[in-house]
């Protein structure tokens, strides 16, 4: 390999210097490191990419990335990345939290997202608990999950986040395990790529208020068929499948929202002279 | 301990779910939020143990959990709920809704420093700043004031058709672990008969709720409210005079540490009364005349008793953990509009003392009257940390 052909960045030049605080064995050190390795194989600089969180164990995310980050408050995430990617259309925003923040307190957000279909991915680190707040049930949680805070499980139907994203408009659904960094980096590779809305589930494990999950890495599987554009196909999929298939399921050929309006630059001079006082 | 109580190890928190247990509600919605999960913890596992028969909801968001105490209420049913923080400000605009419908709702605050930037810490700025929300607010310092004030709360609530809130400061009382006195059933049942309220779902009286009204009807809402909120100082008195009759733990809207004579009178709210009392007790011996007025209802504001407490008293200190931008701290802005135009009022002094959790030992309270208590107060903000 000679220097020029050398990839541009590493995935550490992705990590920033603050050390998670993350339990030992958590899943979301393996989705920071994905999605490290999915910058630095995309080659975006880091000063062109944008971490955006809500609250919770996951959302903590922004702070280990280097890049821009916005810790915001609980359930937002996805209102603030749309603003953010309105005002600079030449940044990657990458979107980033947990099933509690995104499909609790944020869910309303998480379809309009999908809908309006503007050109950011959504990670979720899906654990199907509320890790941060200590352990209770989420939407994604199963309904027989019996613990001290849901005594003989909640008996509510969990939420189908990947069909729901489908229903709703989003251009590009995929679920990968946190504990595959390999399949997910090339999953986020290419999320991060298709225009519009792209959705990620990561299934992450909580060790802490879930040790049952250590046991996914022995039941995920690669989906068995191949991925398709058509959302009903996609969906009728996911309705019947058993939660732990992996891969990229629909990339779609919707046209994603136009941004009108002011003209972005990432041309640092043309910045400097935007925003001199 | 009084009567047939029982003795228990417990943090403020848990003390509020105890006091939850014992008014038998019917319903209560709740979000999870640090510092406030220990309550629907607690509240969880006492209802799993058939101690609670409430229905227990976890909806999606706080502005849910209120949205369906306020139509759980007004079908006539007792409802709780807790919250913090974030979670309380996010309900803001059904705060406003509850004590427009009129829906009787008891909640538990935890007193924590609103994002951003983000932190964990006690600073009443979250309930404060729901002042003009129609709610009652009670201020505690204790856990075993927790427990009793919940009580108290529905009671009040109830009669006055108001909603009460009460705060206790995360982790100095939402955490501490105290013993508390945990009353018996039947001593609550006496104190506190179930709820019959006049507003409920009923053929008999057939109401529809929330429709919109014209001008005059909507000022005449208003009017009502404030009529109701003219007999809350009393309800407040009534139930804390009975509460002490069956416990022998009194409680009033006001509440006077050494203040006889005093030449300073420290005023303040929540845990930091807990300090100000040690300071005192240190100054005393030392023969300073100081004193503490502890101000437990703070809406609504028990102006005329504070008019007469504070008339005569040369100087009061105002201690506020909070901190309202471009104004300084609530509690002191309250205490200035609360005593205008007072004969003999005292040179008040507002301190902006352990905002943002900030410790505040006793040591640094006698500090703090040694150094103003000669001085003219100042019209901005004092930082004292
Ligand atoms: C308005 C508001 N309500 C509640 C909270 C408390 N809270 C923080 S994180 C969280 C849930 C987190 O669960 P999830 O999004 O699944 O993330 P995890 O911690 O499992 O990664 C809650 C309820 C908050 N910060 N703000
Ligand atoms: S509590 Fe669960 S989600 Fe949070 S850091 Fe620990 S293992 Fe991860």
């Amino acid at each position: 390999m000679t220097a020029h052909t050398a990839p541009a960045f590493k995935a550490s030049d992705y990590k920033s210097d603050i050390k998670p605080v993350w339990c030992p064995g958590c899943g979301d050190y393996h989705v920071l490191l994905s999605v490290t390795r999915a910058l630095a194989e995309l080659g975006r600089r880091p000063e062109d990419v944008a971490c955006i969180s809500g609250i919770g164990c996951s959302s903590r995310i922004p702070a280990y990335v280097n890049c821009y980050g916005f810790h915001g408050v609980h359930g937002r995430s996805l209102p603030i990345g749309t603003g953010l990617k309105v005002a600079r259309p030449d940044l990657t925003v990458l979107v980033a939290g947990g099933d509690g923040d995104g499909f609790s307190i944020g869910g309303n957000h998480f379809q309009h997202a999908c809908r309006r279909n503007i050109d950011i991915t959504y990670i979720v680190m899906d654990n199907r608990v509320y890790g941060m707040t200590k352990g209770q049930p989420s939407p994604t949680t199963e309904p027989d999950w019996d613990s001290a805070l849901s005594p003989g499980g909640t008996g509510l139907s969990p939420f189908h986040p990947l069909v729901i994203a489908l229903a709703s408009g989003a251009n590009f659904v995929a679920r990968t395990f946190s504990g595959d960094p390999n399949r997910t980096t090339e999953v986020l590779v290419e999320a991060i790529k298709h225009p519009g809305f792209s959705f990620v589930q990561i299934l992450s494990p909580c060790v802490t208020f879930r040790p049952d999950e250590r046991g996914w890495k022995d039941v995920v599987h690669t989906a068995a068929v191949e991925e398709t554009d058509d959302p009903a196909r996609a969906a009728r999929r996911i309705m019947t499948d058993d939660g732990f298939n992996i891969g990229i399921l629909y990339r779609g050929n919707r046209a994603p929202y136009k941004l009108t309006g002011r003209e972005a630059t990432s041309d640092t001079d043309q910045l400097g002279e935007m925003f001199a006082i | 301990m009084h009567g047939n109580a029982n003795g228990l190890l417990l943090s403020g928190n848990h003390a509020v779910a105890h006091g939850v247990r014992l008014a038998r509600p019917d319903v209560i919605p709740v979000y999870p939020i640090t510092p406030q999960t220990p309550i629907l913890e607690k509240i969880t596992e006492l209802q799993a143990e058939g101690q609670i028969a409430a229905e227990l909801l976890t909806p999606e968001s706080e502005h849910s959990a209120m949205s369906a105490c306020i139509s759980a209420s007004l079908t006539g049913a007792r409802v709780f709920t807790a919250t913090s923080s974030q979670g309380l400000l996010l309900m803001h605009e059904l705060l406003h809704y509850a004590s427009g419908a009129r829906a009787s709702i008891v909640m538990c605050n935890v007193n924590r420093t609103p994002a951003a930037p983000w932190g964990f810490w006690p600073d009443q700025l979250d309930s404060l700043a729901q002042r003009d929300t129609g709610w009652i607010q009670l201020y505690s310092e204790t856990p075993q004031e927790s427990l009793d004030s919940v009580i108290q709360a529905f009671r009040v609530a109830e009669t006055a058709r108001i909603p009460v809130m009460i705060s206790h400061d995360a982790f100095y009382v939402s955490h501490a672990v105290e013993p508390v006195d945990v009353p018996s059933q039947s001593l609550v049942d006496e104190f506190l008969p179930a709820f019959r309220s006049d507003i409920r779902l009923d053929t008999e009286i057939g109401r529809s709720f929330g429709a919109p009204n014209d001008q005059a009807n909507w000022n005449r809402s208003r009017r009502e409210l404030d009529a109701s909120m003219q007999t809350v100082n009393d309800l407040v008195i009534d139930a804390g005079r009975d509460w002490g009759a069956l416990t022998g733990r009194s409680y009033g809207p006001l509440e006077f540490y050494r203040t006889e004579d005093a030449e300073v009178v420290i005023v303040t709210m929540g845990s930091m009364c807990g300090t100000v009392r040690d300071a005192v007790d240190e100054m005393r011996d030392k023969g300073v005349a100081v004193g503490m007025l502890k101000v437990r209802l703070f809406r609504p504001l028990p102006v005329a008793a504070l008019r007469e407490a504070l008339a005569g008293v040369p100087c009061a200190l105002v201690l506020d953990r909070n901190y309202s931008p471009g104004t300084g701290g609530v509690l002191h802005q309250e205490l200035k509009s609360a005593l205008y135009g007072l004969a003999g009022a005292p040179r008040l002094h507002g301190l902006l003392t352990g905002v943002g959790g900030v410790n505040v030992a006793p040591g640094r309270i006698e500090q703090l009257v040694s150094e103003f208590s000669g001085k003219e107060p100042v019209v901005g903000p004092v930082w004292v940390e």
